[in-house]
């Protein structure tokens, strides 16, 4: 298999892991789930750094942000397919 | 010299230094300890004086009173009594809290010698020290190696500049080594109270019994309660996830929590909470301790309670060692590999590549365990990072 750009924990999640540098906006990604191997194709619509996450499904303002299968916090922004998440549209629940 | 896909050969012995109450050592320091910041120049000349000997200086140890006291005392003793120091001098400036140290330290059978500085003076006490530091050298140089069993060795694990990667690659490849080495008899822990928060529920349910798990709440809840609700600001996002943490892509505590607890494997269950700088005694198994989050503090405690390898899984690139136990890095973030690679002991980048599985992650790093136990001095060690900090609960009286 061709390496991939995002990795996402598991079928639940909403949110993967971009794996390379110097992704760009509008690349089709390859993207793997790595609970069961199993990929799907996902396009960028943000150029997004190493390390950082991208949405993969339409998130809305309150809505629970999945990763691990579990509650990573809440989305403080709406965040459409594709787009970059971090600490401008994504909080924690906690403190 | 960089290896892309380390390939792991199977090791299950070492050569290490069997020390007088039967622990093994990997490192076989001499360690010229002071008793507080008042001697660190004493034990710094005694070291300088003594080729081979290392001085550990530090911070602390004056006007502490109570469990931070105590905490003290647990570090400052743990550190000396490590399997991997051969022999100590203790420099105090009096001989009480001196003497209650050496005492400490002694229990092991190794040798140790204290030196007060009032009455004395630095430079009479450094000229008297070097004599003993001198001898218990040439005595430690002469020490036989023995072959033991990776199974006896004390592991432990902390990370630190986690990104995304860390939860993906190096903190499972963590998990994985103990999964395959706790059945055998290795001892393990891991701690940061603070990173456990948005994954409490989980860690709970990975003690060993529902009683193990509710002295695991406790530690935790007092945690939120005593340090994060009484000294808060605002609320933790400054500071837990760090700025390195955001700029590698975490987001929130609950999702660096996720990632930390992944180094304790999937099958691995704690079977008891451990004090900061306790000795584990309740046999072979996974043991949480109750520190700091932060990397030198955390590392300091493990050493304390007896561990002599740490593996420290790193995704943005924390350079931490520690004085007396080697600290293995272990990345899988690829341009920390590219940007930082003296850094990095072993590589698992291959991991986010899809060109390198978790269990072979897992072999190799359980054979840098068993290079390092044998004598490959670790990054941080060729580096000369000696990171010692003691954790203090509050103020000095």
């Amino acid at each position: 298999m061709a390496a991939p750009q995002l990795l996402v924990h598991d079928k639940k999640d909403s949110v993967g892991v971009v794996v390379v540098e110097g992704l760009k906006a509008g690349t089709n990604m390859l993207c793997v789930v790595t609970a069961d191997n199993s990929s799907f194709r996902l396009k960028t619509t943000m150029d997004v750094p190493i390390g950082h996450k991208i949405a993969l499904k339409n998130i809305k303002k309150g809505d629970t942000v999945w990763k691990y299968g579990h509650d990573i916090g809440k989305a403080v922004a709406d965040i459409a397919k594709g787009e970059h998440v971090h600490v401008h549209n994504l909080k924690t629940k906690r403190w | 010299m960089a290896k892309k896909n380390v390939k792991a050969k199977k090791t299950n012995t070492f050569w290490g230094w069997r020390r007088e109450n039967g622990r093994v050592g990997v490192r076989n320091h001499v360690v010229i300890l002071p008793l507080d910041d008042l001697s660190n120049a004493a034990c710094e000349a005694v070291a300088n004086n003594i080729k081979g000997t290392l001085a550990i200086p530090h911070a602390y140890g004056r006007l502490q009173f109570g469990e931070d006291l105590e905490v003290f005392f647990r570090t400052l003793i743990g550190t000396g009594a490590n399997p991997n120091v051969a022999a100590v001098v203790v420099i105090g400036i009096e001989n009480g809290w001196t003497q209650r140290v050496v005492d400490g330290i002694a229990k092991t059978g190794k040798p140790v010698t204290g030196f007060g500085i009032e009455g004395t003076g630095d430079l009479m006490t450094i000229a008297n020290a070097s004599r003993v530091a001198k001898d218990y050298l040439q005595w430690a140089t002469e020490l036989p190696r023995e072959e033991c069993s990776l199974n006896e060795l004390w592991i432990s694990a902390k990370c630190g500049e986690s990104d995304t990667t860390t939860g993906l690659a190096s903190c499972p490849t963590v998990g994985n080594m103990y999964d395959k080495l706790i059945p055998k008899g290795v001892y393990g822990v891991f701690g940061e109270t603070s990173e456990i928060t948005g994954a409490e529920h989980l860690a709970k349910a990975r003690a060993a019994t529902p009683a193990i798990g509710e002295k695991w709440y406790r530690v935790w809840k007092s945690y939120q309660d005593d340090v994060i609700e009484a000294h808060k600001t605002n609320d933790l996002s400054d500071s837990q996830p760090t700025k390195g943490n955001i700029a590698g892509g975490l987001t929130t505590i609950e999702e660096k929590a996720l990632g930390n607890l992944e180094k304790i494997g999937k099958k691995c269950r704690y079977i008891d909470v451990l004090e900061p700088a306790e000795v584990p005694n309740k046999g072979p198994g996974l043991y949480f301790m109750d520190t700091s989050s932060a990397a030198a503090e955390c590392v300091t405690l493990m050493a304390a309670a007896g561990y002599v390898v740490h593996c420290f899984p790193t995704g943005q690139g924390n350079i931490i060692g520690n004085p007396i136990i080697p600290v293995i890095k272990i990345t899988g973030n690829p341009k920390t590999v590219r940007t930082m690679s003296e850094h990095v002991d072993v590589d698992i980048s291959g991991i986010v590549r899809r060109d390198l599985t978790i269990p072979e992650a897992g072999d190799a790093l359980i054979d840098m365990i068993a290079r390092t136990a044998n004598g490959r001095l670790t990054a941080a060690e060729a580096l000369g990072h000696r990171e010692f900090v003691l954790t203090k609960l509050y103020r000095s009286a």
